[in-house]
């Protein structure tokens, strides 16, 4: 099959490649320039980065940003592993189609409508906005990738396995504990860490959802850049694609590595 | 192990109360009137009246929103060129996304992992810093037409911030590793040797692919599709930022309604019909991708 590839194909990726990260890289070079014009270069400096250190508005919405997002994250993987258990292996039960449809109908709901709604949920009952409703509403749109994500783990895995355990005197709880969880933590993290960016992400909802006292990072520089492109939202940038490639890289190799483990054991 | 009764009840009332609810509100909210008060529209429940003001707040509502709607060019026009945006980009994205999911699955065993996790890399960056990245590269005196004047092939700098090119660029870039993955997905499960078979019996490369990769490939190439075009159909961010004031998109409205104009009613009466018209793609989306989980089964 590797003959297949042919240099059409080498140079559909190469191109692909640079449409996808030359934008980004750009931005990146321009955080380390001189000059307050984020298109003429001036030089190298990092003054942008110790302007950025020194900025309490944003350093408070990314304090506010980061309780959001361990918050969201956590809660998600948990509720995601639920729905998702009830996916796979919950067979038939009243309300299933409504079920599943709630499920993935936020994947591709516009933020907007998922936005409006939530609000609209949180004036009615009377609830003050602020840290408390911006994660209820990152956790309801989360825990649907979650359970996307844990679903598509959790077909594959063999039952006989969490019944063997069952045979040999586990109860229901230890068996899920000590055989189903650690076959599917590859996947629990992956939502983990999915879900955490998705919340890091997220304007348009936390837009809706947040009150006077709490700006979350993207509120922050999404009315930074209407007012005009700076260098120091590229520092702040930066930092921000720095640490979640960090992150994914390496999460990619600790999965790697497990995964090594087990076939060598 | 069936899962527990209070395994299903806790994300399902989860999301009975947080996603479900929340639209019934809308539609109310959409049958009332703007109103200058605290809240922003009338006419608001009051239980303690009793029947006679329950059956009042009834009487109350109405369909104003909707034909007010319907008689305003403006919103027509939105949900129009929301939905020609979206259908537009989707087919770009497709044709730019195709050849390298393609390159992906035929590049050898031992670089896949490392190209499928460079396609995703970018997609767990903000999203918003993405397009902002798009903004120094599209300005006027931005770096796209610094290169291009410099090459010599324009003599004059090209206008593509603030227009709706803008806005096919920004939507393409951003959703492009949700049709690539997809694609991948189905082409990667492909067996080969039915091309091989294919060349075998006479069939040109050409012809192999339109008669056996592409069709393999579709439950890909539609799930991509909805993935781009639904959430385009509704986006904010993009239209906000890249394009400019004769850019009408109806995410953009809905936003404008609700926080400029404080028509929470307005706003709601767009959202219900936006999610009216999306309805039917996110019915097949859903079904499809039961159907696949199902088949993984």
């Amino acid at each position: 099959m590797n003959n297949r590839f042919s240099w059409f194909n080498a140079t559909s990726i190469a191109l692909g490649f640079a449409f996808l990260y030359i934008p980004i890289l750009i931005l990146v070079i321009f955080s380390f320039n001189e000059s307050k014009l984020v298109t003429v270069w001036g030089g190298f400096s990092t003054k942008w980065y110790s302007a950025l250190l020194e900025n309490e508005a944003f350093l408070d919405a990314a304090w506010v940003t980061l309780r959001v997002a361990v918050v969201t994250a956590t809660v998600a993987t948990v509720l995601g592993t639920m729905a998702a258990l009830v996916l796979v292996r919950a067979g038939r039960f009243k309300g299933r189609t409504l079920f599943t449809g709630m499920v993935y109908a936020p994947l591709v709901m516009p933020e907007v409508i998922t936005g409006l709604s939530l609000l609209l949920l949180f004036i009615a009952i009377g609830m003050d906005r602020g840290i408390v409703t911006i994660m209820l509403a990152h956790i309801t749109f989360a825990m649907c990738f979650a359970t996307v994500v844990i679903s598509s783990r959790l077909v594959s895995f063999d039952r006989s396995l969490e019944e063997a355990a069952e045979d040999l005197g586990a109860s229901k709880l230890d068996a899920f504990m000590s055989v189903t969880l650690p076959i599917i933590a590859p996947a629990i993290v992956a939502a983990w860490l999915l879900t955490f960016t998705l919340s890091l992400d997220d304007l348009v909802i936390a837009s809706f959802a947040s009150g006077p006292g709490a700006t979350t990072l993207p509120m922050k520089i999404y009315s930074s850049v209407r007012l005009g492109v700076t260098p120091e939202i590229n520092a702040l940038s930066t930092i921000l694609i720095s640490v979640v490639a960090l992150g994914v890289i390496l999460a990619s190799l600790a999965g790697k590595r497990a995964e090594i483990s087990r076939s060598e054991t | 192990m069936k899962p527990s009764r209070l395994v299903i009840a806790i994300p399902y009332l989860w999301l009975a109360v947080l996603f479900l609810a929340p639209f019934f509100i809308v539609l109310k909210m959409s049958l009332s009137d703007l109103a200058v008060s605290i809240p922003p529209y009338t006419p608001q429940l009051d239980l303690s009246g009793g029947w006679q003001a329950v059956k009042e707040y009834w009487a109350a509502l109405d369909f104003e929103n909707y034909t007010w709607l319907a008689d305003d060019p403006l919103y027509l026009n939105a949900f129009k060129s929301s939905f020609v945006i979206a259908a537009i980009s989707t087919l770009i994205t497709l044709s730019v996304a195709y050849p390298i999911a393609y390159a992906l699955a035929c590049s050898p065993q031992r670089w896949r992992a490392l190209l499928v996790m460079l396609v995703i890399l970018p997609f767990w960056t903000s999203f918003l810093i993405r397009v902002y990245a798009w903004i120094g590269i599209l300005k006027t005196e931005g770096l796209l037409n610094q290169f291009l004047l410099s090459v010599g092939v324009i003599a004059e700098p090209l206008t593509i911030l603030n227009t709706n090119t803008a806005v096919y660029i920004g939507i393409v870039y951003s959703y492009l590793p949700f049709m690539i993955l997809p694609i991948y997905a189905a082409l990667e499960k492909m067996d080969w040797s039915l091309i091989e078979a294919a060349e075998d019996l006479g069939s040109s490369r050409l012809s192999a692919f339109w008669l056996v990769t592409f069709p393999l490939s579709l439950p890909g190439v539609i799930a991509g599709c909805f993935l781009v075009f639904i959430p385009a159909m509704g986006e904010f961010v993009i239209p906000d930022l890249l394009g400019g004031s004769g850019t009408l998109m109806i995410g953009k409205t809905l936003w404008v309604e609700f926080f400029s104009n404080r028509d929470w009613p307005v706003a709601s009466a767009v959202a219900v019909v936006l999610l009216v018209l999306l309805i039917v793609p996110i019915v097949l989306f859903q079904r499809q991708q039961q159907k696949l989980s199902e088949a993984g089964q």
